[in-house]
């Protein structure tokens, strides 16, 4: 593998906030630990996750929130893929 | 059964005969199984689903005396009541009591039509005696065979989506079978028009009104009785199943001995013929009721309600059948 | 590569397989924390991914939590009775051999009430998939211990601690025939999406385990704390061993903090699916 030519993905996350139920899988099992808790609630009092502060090109759109959210409340997209669609 | 396009599967309990039918149902079937007494009983759960997600299929109880294991492979009548009444809940059901080979043929066949029609389950309630009868029964053919489809969509998966019980002015929705399309969700939680629960009081008295009423106000086209000498009868014998095929014997006796009697055989146990009960009634010429049943008075139950007239009765709660001369011999009392 | 200095979290409406989920009935009833969800999320997107016509697939649910699964599915879907999930999809896989049907419900439905038509199911090598949420308890009704709950382990009904011995999942399926055995846990995402794909690929009676928290009854009573605790104890002794281990080994103990936790693709093997052979 020629390690220079290697791309890391960059991702953007998306969250659907009113689902969430603030159960922290997405937080906790981030592998490059991208989000927080957000200082604000959604409707039913959960807070929900955002990029942490200085986080912002962290993730790598591997999806893993994604797949582990029960809610269906948070996805992630490629940035570079969103360019060039 | 693969010879005639069908398929056969011993299930392990009648729980599971019951909710595979009901689960071959949904995916298009017309279905069935049979059982007897307490089989019947296990059925009672799954019959409330077939109920409440309106799956048509049908069920052929044989019965015997009972309770529990009772007397098996020896008669009785029943099950009568739990036919009607047995899963927890209100709801519509249609039994069919045949009294003869011949009818366990052709009111199997108009079970199966009935159960598509007004989507519910429907019992072919036989009898031991009945289940156990050999005689010449004539099978059309296949073409002949009365065939009445169940009610689809009408319109494409793809225009809207589609409402699994919304019903139409017979009180019966159409139905979209599991893989055409049409994303279908059933349910025995109480449900709305879509199929989605819906947990509050309103949406439940909407929708089990319905489910009773679809059977309630269609009964007059469902209903099906035999009757004999019912336009002059002072005393009128109430029988059905093998029952019925004494009663039949004894009121000819009696009408040979010059009494004025005959005969009502329910076909329909439910819904019960009781419009022409009131009928009767109301012409005033009947006198009394004669009520033979090999149960302690189910049907009696039935009659009671609708008369103050005397109810000579003739019980055993199984294991063997009225004989004629003891029918006969209420008649001339 | 383009850089971006500052890529903040965006709203959105709608998720990108809400397409495969009655999405009109999130979000769900289901608690937070609770593991049932992300099973529903694995299987829409093993749906997608199976590339077979969302027509031909078809979701059976019992009753309890895991039983309301069927409810989220946007494909034809049945919630029927208590434990009579298998026998109800047995009669649309026997009539409508073409359709993939999939059973998704909990341990207490598929192998208490149901226990029954598990094993016959498997017997009979019916074209089913199943997939058993076990979450350890009965935690609709409130946290009653049942046949999945570890020794020792509390529910309202067994206030100081199971005595019974649990079934082990995968070794009553194995044993009762099924030709696909598997254990995940909903931290085991994409493992459990090749699962169920792999299920919903192989003809005959496929079944996969899915370890799942319950914090409001199973976690409260025997003091897991949040969902993400009981998550986390899976990540820290999950040993992963796929092919065919010794099933009998395969028990589970939440207490016992030096226990493993064996997950993986036990069993994959071939043998006559029910209805192949004619009947």
């Amino acid at each position: 593998m020629d390690v220079s030519r290697a791309q890391v993905p960059l991702g953007r996350v998306h969250v659907i906030v009113e689902r969430c139920k603030q159960c922290n899988f997405c937080i906790d099992y981030c592998p490059t630990s991208v989000l927080e808790y957000s200082p604000d609630t959604n409707a039913k009092g959960y807070h929900f996750p955002v990029v942490s502060q200085g986080k912002e090109t962290a993730c790598v759109n591997c999806r893993f929130c994604d797949l582990i959210c029960p809610e269906l409340a948070i996805y992630t997209t490629e940035v570079e893929a969103e360019q060039t669609a | 059964m693969p010879e005639v396009g069908a398929r056969f599967v011993q299930m392990e309990d009648e729980l599971a005969s019951m909710a595979a039918i009901i689960g071959a149902s949904a995916a298009g079937a017309r279905s069935f199984t049979a059982t007897s007494g307490p089989g019947f009983t296990l059925m009672m759960e799954n019959v409330g689903l077939a109920a409440m997600m309106e799956l048509p299929c049908v069920v052929a109880n044989v019965q015997r005396a009972s309770p529990s294991t009772g007397l098996p492979t020896m008669v009785g009548q029943s099950d009568m009541l739990q036919a009607r009444w047995g899963s927890h809940g209100d709801y519509g059901i249609i039994a069919y009591s045949p009294s003869s080979p011949q009818e366990c043929f052709d009111l199997t066949v108009r079970a199966f039509n009935a159960a598509d029609q007004y989507r519910v389950p429907v019992f072919v309630l036989m009898d031991e005696v009945v289940g156990h009868m050999t005689e010449r029964v004539v099978i059309p053919d296949a073409d002949a065979i009365p065939f009445r489809p169940r009610k689809g969509p009408r319109h494409a998966p793809s225009e809207r989506p589609f409402l699994s019980y919304a019903a139409d002015a017979d009180l019966v929705p159409p139905i979209a079978h599991a893989g055409e399309g049409y994303k279908v969700h059933m349910t025995g939680l109480t449900h709305d028009e879509r199929g989605y629960p819906a947990m509050n009081a309103d949406a439940h008295e909407v929708l089990v009104n319905r489910l009773v009423d679809k059977i309630r106000l269609n009964a007059d086209d469902i209903e099906l009785h035999e009757e004999l000498f019912l336009d002059d009868a002072e005393t009128v014998v109430v029988a059905f199943g093998c029952t019925a095929r004494s009663a039949k014997h004894a009121v000819d006796e009696a009408r040979d001995e010059g009494l004025s009697c005959g005969m009502l055989r329910p076909i329909t146990i439910w819904p019960f013929p009781e419009r022409r009960i009131r009928e009767l009634i109301e012409a005033g010429k009947v006198k009394r009721f004669v009520v033979p049943e090999i149960n302690l008075g189910q049907m009696r139950r039935e009659i009671e309600r609708l008369t103050s007239l005397p109810i000579l009765r003739l019980n055993n709660p199984g294991g063997q059948m009225p004989r004629p001369d003891a029918i006969l011999e209420l008649i001339r009392s | 590569m383009t850089t971006h200095e500052h890529i903040r979290e965006t709203t959105a409406n709608i998720h990108p397989i809400d397409k495969l989920l009655r999405a009109d009935r999130l979000p769900h009833i289901l608690c937070a924390g609770c593991g049932i969800g992300t099973v529903i999320h694995g299987y829409a997107h093993a749906i997608a991914a199976s590339g077979i016509e969302e027509d031909r697939h078809v979701c059976v649910s019992g009753i309890g939590c895991s039983g309301r699964a069927a409810g989220y599915v946007n494909v034809d879907s049945y919630h029927a009775t208590h434990g009579r999930a298998l026998p109800f999809a047995l009669g649309i896989a026997v009539h409508r051999p073409e359709l993939v049907v999939t059973v998704i419900s909990g341990d207490g439905d598929l192998t208490a009430i149901g226990g029954n038509h598990l094993i016959h199911a498997a017997r009979r090598n019916a074209n089913i998939n199943v997939i058993c949420i076990n979450n350890f308890n009965y935690g609709m009704t409130g946290g009653q211990v049942g046949p999945t709950t570890p020794v020792g382990a509390k529910g309202t009904t067994a206030p100081t601690g199971s005595a019974e011995a649990p079934f082990n999942l995968p070794y009553l399926a194995k044993a009762t025939g099924a030709v696909f055995v598997a254990r995940w846990t909903i931290l085991h995402v994409r493992e459990l999406q090749d699962a169920i794909l792999r299920s919903m690929q192989k003809p005959g009676f496929c079944f996969t385990e899915v370890l799942a928290p319950c914090p409001t009854s199973f976690g409260s009573a025997n003091q897991l704390g949040p969902g993400v605790h009981e998550v986390e104890i899976y990540r820290q002794r999950c040993v992963v061993d796929n092919g065919n281990p010794r099933l009998e080994g395969l028990d589970i103990d939440l207490i016992d903090e030096n226990k493993p936790i064996t997950v993986g693709n036990f069993v994959d093997v071939e043998r006559a699916a029910f209805g192949e052979q004619g009947r």
